[in-house]
């Protein structure tokens, strides 16, 4: 079956946008292809800095004819349903028509439509222009005498020729006959733009690969990164270092070149005295380089390795001296930045945080760092952590935001706090804040364990929470400019990881009056609580559903839980899901679930007919049944147990003693009519079933519990 | 004069091949402004339908980045070279190419790359797709196809090039601080460099525009450079109607004035953050409708 080859040779396509844009091209051409009736056998797509292509083989060379019978009015029906129905099916009369024979509703008229199955390369004619006029690059752009006109071609850099050729390997292929604006597809494309520039005739995708990687171009991506990898470590072994992987960087200089040249080259000993990240990211960002490490140390060596896009025609020489210049000017800057930071104390630089806004509602940086500050005191018992040392590491964490290394590279926000920190003689454990308590940053991250890094995390996160929400500033759907979700799930894993105890409700209340007074209070637990703050900690619960749903865990248990007043310690909470996940494996916990549920089943069909509820203690004399008595003394007992248990917070043993509920609970469903024809033993049992759901809310709400 | 032996070579090697593709030549704009795309000569023919070619030097003062003379590659005031060509032709980045090989930086010798760069103005509301281009890992250029300007459209879109001529030149003479550039392409006793020629101009204006520029001399200047722009703008609209617009490049000229005014106030260290934003947006206000304007004037294409 015959291929299809699709090439858009463009001026240089940002890196970051290349693999997406091939991905985007596959997927719609194929899709487009599938829609038409035309499977395909298999699909393709790359990138270059300076071409996307699409190959696309084994598909059926036309469509298949499409037989459709359809259905119309009855005979002699009224004359606007039969003009309705010729015009709806291109009839030219009803002699066209075949009448159907129906001796119960009516004899009606059917329409034989044969659609003949078009062309393949006639439909590609069609389909491929659209999708290019209507291709989806995050930022496009018009060019060139065309853009006066309306609906020129937008591209994301000015696209210059189209090659789109179908057919058979053993054949001269088709040109797919389309145009674009004045760009007529056909089979040209070029090769390097340095190295091989002329014209470029090509059939079909393996000649195309071919001849482009004789003209020094590597179509496939992936080829290029490994290419680029490989002699990166091995440039590095060979001097007796070792490359520093990072594949972000590899992906974007990947998509720079389209025939991969790898070169190292040096920088004066002297920039090693610089901290090694702001070396690195130096030479990375600004230069897209990479940096290689002395396996001994581990530290950096003064190398770095760069990824031309030729062979130059002296070996190199002159781009690894013109890059070493450009690292020398940087390295130059950086070292002067850094030198500058350490004159500075960082508290010298806080009076500056006076005239930053944080934020509109929640004032400025310095009112922040005040807040926060303020926080870290109030949460360091809680962790252990040293009230003053949290204190003055809360003091110091954000004053490396105003430094010059941050100003030039802000991914070095934290890190630079914490050398700066050291510089000046603070305690280990407050430097290290500085880094700490931006972490973590997302479920990958690590948690610190410093207990003064824990309680400037906490601080930090929880101001930032509690003073979005006191402004009702909250993450709305894919929107979450703030990056709230992160901030709750980062307290969720700093409070569970390091097993920390807290009343986070009273934390929150009491926070929130430093952003609002007092209004909307509402009962939380017998004390009085400010709403946003109920609705804060409903958000806490829906983060750890998602935190626990992610790792594969029943996030419903979470609901089940906080369904019981008053769950706000964030650690307890999550033991109790564990220990309730763990108990429902069990054969007793099902057991009694599907017991428990079917009591609260009941409960809710007979208080609706009744329009009344059934608590209340039950009365023993009114007992029948020897497992009505058993029943009764097994749920005092469970509820005896198991709140000692809890009190214990060994939720382990209290969901033991839930378990010991079962067979008493299976036995009066077994054994025992509820609706019994006397009134008061039938409302006697039902308070009876109203005991077991009453008992197991030491736990958890069962309810809440999906089957 | 060989563009890799001085700073007056390079310059008029780039002057003789763009002439040699059709542009206009023009000299500076007499006027302080932060980058040569504030010339009208590029901001204003931008717009509207009219073919357009130009090329010029055009001294840029970045009020800001003045550093007293002692940083190798930083300065207050430097050259760009600019060129614009409306509408872009299809052969743009082969006649960039082109332009560097002439300056002497061969394609087969260095690693001349386009990474993506789009550019944004927000004084001037205008925005483009493009490049920086690099050479060796060096930014030399800067090359943008405008899709808005002055709050316009472009239609044609323009192609422009931005040539950071120092930092081009230190590169082509393989120097390493800027003022040790060979200005003239003398040796020895006749020889000028750009630090005789701009090293004591950098410490004064340095001086002057972080310590002692008069702020509120200054901050009046704006008002009134806004203010005469838009009189002038207002004036320029011919029987009061919006059809047709006489004074477009005077009132202009006050934006320019305004601009440059602004970035002397942000050095001097008396603008807070906010009032940043608010002053940014003043400008771009007086961009947009000087654009208006221009595009109601003849060479604007007004009919």
């Amino acid at each position: 079956m015959p291929d299809l080859l699709l090439e858009l040779f463009s001026e240089e396509i940002p890196a970051r946008m290349q693999a997406k844009a091939a991905d985007d091209l596959r997927r719609m051409v194929t899709d487009k292809l599938v829609a038409e009736g035309l499977v395909y056998e298999g699909a393709k797509a790359f990138a270059t800095p300076r071409r996307l292509t699409l190959t696309v083989h084994g598909i059926p060379a036309r469509q298949s004819d499409l037989k459709e019978e359809r259905k119309g009015p009855r005979v002699g029906g009224p004359d606007a349903a039969i003009q309705g129905f010729l015009k709806a099916t291109g009839l030219a009369s009803l002699d066209q028509a075949k009448i159907q024979r129906d001796p119960k509703k009516g004899d009606f008229y059917i329409a034989l439509i044969e659609k003949p199955g078009r062309a393949t390369l006639d439909v590609l004619a069609e389909i491929l222009p659209v999708i290019i006029r209507t291709f989806p690059w995050p930022k496009s752009m018009r060019w060139g005498e065309r853009s006066a006109r309306s609906g020129a071609l937008q591209w994301v850099r000015p696209l210059h020729s189209i090659i789109a050729t179908f057919g058979i390997e053993t054949e001269e292929p088709d040109v797919v006959t389309f145009a674009i604006d004045d760009i007529a597809a056909g089979q040209t494309t070029s090769g390097h733009r340095f190295m091989a520039p002329a014209p470029i005739g090509v059939r079909r995708f393996e000649d195309y690969e071919a001849k482009l990687q004789a003209a020094k171009v590597v179509l496939d991506p992936q080829r290029r990164k490994d290419t680029i990898l490989a002699d990166a470590k091995e440039l590095a072994f060979a001097q007796g270092f070792e490359l520093v992987e990072d594949q972000m960087l590899l992906d974007e200089v990947s998509g720079l070149v389209e025939w991969p040249v790898v070169l190292m080259g040096s920088f004066d000993k002297v920039f090693l005295s610089i901290p090694g990240e702001v070396i690195r990211a130096t030479i990375r960002n600004n230069q897209k380089c990479f940096v290689v490490s002395d396996p001994k140390t581990g530290k950096l060596a003064n190398k770095f390795i760069l990824t031309a896009n030729i062979e130059a025609s002296d070996g190199g020489k002159a781009i690894v001296a013109g890059n070493e210049r450009v690292i020398r000017a940087r390295l130059s800057d950086a070292k002067f930045f850094y030198e500058t930071d350490l004159k500075t104390k960082l508290e010298e630089r806080l009076r500056k945080f006076d005239g930053i806004v944080f934020h509109e509602k929640l004032g400025t940086q310095a009112e922040r760092i005040a807040r926060i500050e303020r926080l870290a005191a109030e949460v360091a018992p809680l962790v252990g952590a040293d009230v003053a040392k949290a204190t003055r590491a809360a003091h110091l964490a954000k004053a490396d935001l105003l430094t010059e290394v941050v100003g030039e590279f802000p991914e070095l926000q934290g890190l630079m706090g914490k050398y700066y920190a050291l510089a000046q003689g603070e305690d280990a454990s407050v430097a290290a804040a500085s880094e700490e308590h931006y972490k973590p940053q997302g479920p990958a991250d690590r948690v610190p364990a410093d207990p003064v890094s824990i309680a400037v995390a906490l601080a930090d996160k929880l101001d930032t929470l509690t003073g979005f929400w006191a402004f009702d500033e909250k993450p709305t759907g894919s929107k979450d400019p703030y990056a709230l979700r992160r901030a709750a799930l980062g307290v969720i894993r700093l409070m569970v990881e390091n097993a920390i105890r807290t009343n986070l409700m009273q934390l929150l209340n009491r926070h929130i009056r430093s952003f609002v007074t007092a209004q909307g209070m509402k009962d939380w637990n017998g004390t009085q609580v400010d709403q946003k703050c109920i609705d804060l900690l409903s958000f806490f619960a829906d983060r750890l559903k998602v935190q626990l749903r992610d790792q594969g865990a029943r996030h419903d248990l979470v609901d089940a839980v906080f369904a019981l007043e008053g769950q706000d310690d964030l650690l307890m909470i999550v033991r109790r899901v564990e220990a309730l996940g763990k108990f429902l494996d069990t054969d007793d916990g099902k057991n009694l679930l599907a017991g428990v549920k079917r009591a609260a089943n009941i409960l809710r069909i007979e208080e609706k007919k009744d329009g009344k509820t059934f608590d209340g203690t039950p009365d023993t004399s009114l007992y029948a049944s020897a497992e009505e008595k058993t029943l009764a003394k097994a749920i005092e007992q469970a509820k005896a147990d198991a709140g000692a248990a809890v009190a214990k917070e060994d939720f382990a043993a209290a969901m033991t003693a839930m378990a010991k509920l079962r067979p008493a609970v299976d036995a009066f469903f077994d054994k025992v009519k509820v609706n019994d024809d006397d009134a008061k033993v039938r409302e006697n049992r039902l308070k009876l079933l109203n005991e077991i759901r009453a008992a197991t809310r030491a736990v958890a709400d069962f309810s809440k519990i999906q089957d | 004069m060989r563009p890799e032996r001085s700073f007056q070579g390079l310059i008029l090697t780039l002057q003789r091949f763009w002439a040699d593709q059709g542009c206009v030549i023009l000299q500076p704009y007499d006027m302080e402004m932060g980058a040569g795309t504030f010339h009208p000569a590029t901001t204003l023919r931008a717009l509207g339908p009219k073919p357009w070619r130009a090329a010029y030097v055009q001294p840029s003062r970045r009020p800001k980045d003045g550093r007293y003379g002692e940083n190798p590659n930083r300065l207050q005031h430097y050259y760009q070279y600019q060129v614009i060509m409306k509408p872009s032709p299809p052969d743009l980045q082969d006649l960039y190419l082109r332009s560097l090989a002439a300056i002497g930086l061969d394609s087969s010798l260095h690693d001349i790359r386009f990474v993506e760069d789009d550019w944004e103005s927000p004084t001037l509301g205008a925005w483009g797709l493009g490049w920086e281009c690099w050479c060796d890992g060096m930014e030399v250029s800067q090359f943008t196809y405008f899709q808005q300007v002055a709050g316009v459209e472009c239609a044609p879109v323009a192609g422009e090039l931005t040539y950071g001529l120092e930092r081009l030149a230190m590169y082509v003479q393989g120097v390493d601080r800027v003022y040790d550039l060979n200005f003239n392409g003398r040796d020895g006793a006749d020889k000028v460099t750009y630090g005789d020629v701009f090293l004591q101009a950098e410490q004064e204006y340095s001086r002057h525009n972080f310590e002692h520029s008069d702020a509120d001399m200054l901050f009046k200047q704006f008002s009134m450079a806004e203010e005469a722009c838009r009189k002038y703008l207002a004036a320029g609209w011919k029987d009061g109607q919006r059809e047709a617009h006489l004074m477009a490049l005077p009132a202009y000229d006050q934006c320019i004035k305004a601009s440059h005014v602004f970035n002397l106030l942000d050095a001097r260290g008396v603008i807070s953050v906010t009032e940043r934003q608010s002053y940014i947006g003043r400008v771009r206000d007086l961009a947009k409708a000087c654009g208006e304007a221009w595009v109601k004037t003849a060479a604007g294409g007004a009919a």
